[in-house]
């Protein structure tokens, strides 16, 4: 057995989902949990739960000597810490390595070298990987920017150095648009960051949004398990995910996933993870940023290809050598995810916590409900707004939609506002139908 | 309420912040000037972060939660003495 118990730095549906490999490979588990996830069923269904504090993460979730006094308390030789929280902070991975607990993930050291954008992207280009064209250097003064512009080609994107979220970004298509541009971006990021400072990089049109999954052991084998599109975001958080995507062909799925590996040994990656890039219409893709964690959308990948992600980590983890070859990896069918977000599509997708006052799950072949809820339970203010995941699998993408759309229709939440009348209208939408999509689709809806 | 005075809400259920970072200082303090606009508070809610203004101009007369408090929807936060 590679580990004996394994202690769980999270909470939700995603907790949940590593109690139940963890059961299914007859290793222990432990919970912890907040005040205000005390009657959670990963509490429940753990061998064993400690508490770590008050509701607010930073005291709980986000403690990190709470949540390592746990793990000795408990007896744990691992944790798997899910993804948010403290899934990518390379001083608890440290912590972990240093407790002589088996952190389930990358190497302290490999998660700070993937989280460092700008030296990512510098090892990257010296390998020749495309990333997005641009600088990340601060622009002087328009006139640079112009210079810069002229060199990687309109339209240009602005960003704030300073933050995200779309405040402090403008893009501009001409020589005129970008001198006005400049001053607008500059001004709005002093505002939003108190930090006047501005990169620019090339803008690509209506770019799909397509990630490979990896999985590497400590003896340095690597696979792929084949792409995910998750082109349907609002504000950037994705919506919908699948795999494999309408737009990828055999030759350009055989390109990002070996890009995809020579980033990961570049990085000397272990573990699962995400490498995900932006694709133009053209085809031409370019790397983005490497998340070096389980992801949301995991099970899309799991339900074709037939391999179970979380026991993987678990396996290499332990220090085990991949049973898997490439040649082993043959993605079947198609499989969709819709997450079920705890917000009100009728009102800009405010949140809308409040208690649960009865639920009806949809059910029949090839669905997959991945969820921590049920009638009475409390969706509280404190986390995020994932209140769950369904995933249809079908031989196509015609019958997964059908699918899809029969399983949204049979699931009915009452008590809160969520995200299901929304994706019953995108499902029915024809440009989605068709797989006509691209990051800027809701925006256009 | 009496026409002088306004009860600053809350939009929706979550945590009250009175700085907009944890190392800010308060955005306001009781007995406060204010003008119309002006950030009074922030409500956090599922990662979202709303800041609330206010409607009016006047003096911050009361503040009834602490700090991190957790509040509900339509929740009494701030008495303001509109001037």
């Amino acid at each position: 057995m590679p580990f004996k118990r394994i202690l769980i730095a999270n909470r939700g549906e995603i907790a949940l989902r590593i109690i139940r490999a963890c059961k299914e490979m007859g290793i222990e588990t432990v919970a912890v949990y907040s005040d205000a996830d005390k009657d959670s069923l990963h509490v429940r269904y753990a061998d064993d739960a400690v508490h770590i504090g008050p509701a607010l993460s930073y005291k709980s979730y986000l403690n990190m000597d709470k949540i390592m006094a746990a793990a000795r308390e408990a007896n744990a030789d691992a944790i798997h810490p899910g993804y948010g929280f403290l899934s990518e902070n390379a001083a608890f991975a440290k912590a972990c390595e240093d407790a002589g607990i088996t952190f389930i993930g990358p190497s302290a050291e490999c998660i700070a070298r993937s989280g460092n954008k700008s030296s990512a992207r510098k090892t990257l280009t010296g390998l020749g990987i495309p990333v997005i064209p641009g600088s990340e250097d601060i622009l002087a003064s328009p006139d640079r920017a112009c210079d810069l512009a002229q060199t990687i080609g309109f339209p240009v994107i602005l960003k704030a150095s300073g933050g995200g979220g779309g405040r402090g970004m403008r893009i501009a298509h001409t020589p005129k648009e970008l001198a006005e541009a400049f001053c607008l971006a500059s001004g709005e990021a002093k505002a939003a960051f108190g930090n006047p400072d501005i990169y620019l990089e090339k803008y690509i049109t209506n770019p799909r949004h397509i990630e490979i999954q990896i999985l590497g052991d400590k003896s340095g084998n690597y696979i792929h398990l084949a792409e995910r599109e998750c082109s349907i975001q609002k504000r950037y958080q994705k919506l919908i995910e699948e795999a494999p995507s309408s737009f990828v062909d055999g030759d350009l799925r055989a390109e990002l996933g070996n890009t995809a590996i020579t980033i990961a040994k570049a990085l000397g990656y272990t573990n699962a993870g995400t490498i995900e890039f932006l694709v133009d219409k053209d085809k031409n893709f370019y790397f983005m940023e490497v998340n070096a964690r389980v992801q949301v959308e995991h099970p899309v990948t799991e339900m074709v290809t037939g391999i179970d992600i979380i026991r993987q980590q678990i396996l290499i983890a332990a220090g085990n050598r991949l049973s898997l070859k490439q040649e082993d990896i043959v993605p079947r069918g198609w499989a969709m995810e819709c997450r079920i977000n705890a917000s009100d599509p009728d009102d800009d997708f405010m949140p809308s916590p409040g208690k649960i006052e009865s639920i009806v799950f949809p059910g029949g072949p090839g669905v997959r409900i991945d969820t921590h809820i049920h009638e009475g339970y409390m969706v509280g203010p404190f986390y995020d707004s994932l209140i769950g995941k369904l995933i249809v699998w079908d031989q196509d993408r015609p019958s997964a939609i059908r699918r899809m759309k029969r399983a949204l229709d049979e699931f009915d939440i009452r008590g809160i506002q969520t995200t299901i009348p929304f994706f019953r209208k995108i499902f029915q939408n024809q440009a989605f139908q068709k797989g006509d999509i691209d990051t800027h689709f809701l925006d256009n809806m | 309420m009496s026409d002088t005075k306004y009860e600053v809400l809350s939009p929706l259920m979550g945590t009250f912040y009175r700085a907009s970072a944890p190392d800010n200082p308060p955005l306001v303090e009781a007995g406060q000037k204010i003008k119309a606009s002006d950030v009074l508070c922030v409500i956090e809610s599922m990662k979202i972060f709303t800041e609330l203004r206010s409607e009016y101009s006047g003096v911050v007369k009361e503040i009834l939660v602490e700090n991190e408090d957790p509040v509900m929807k339509k929740q009494v936060l701030m008495i303001i003495e509109k001037q």
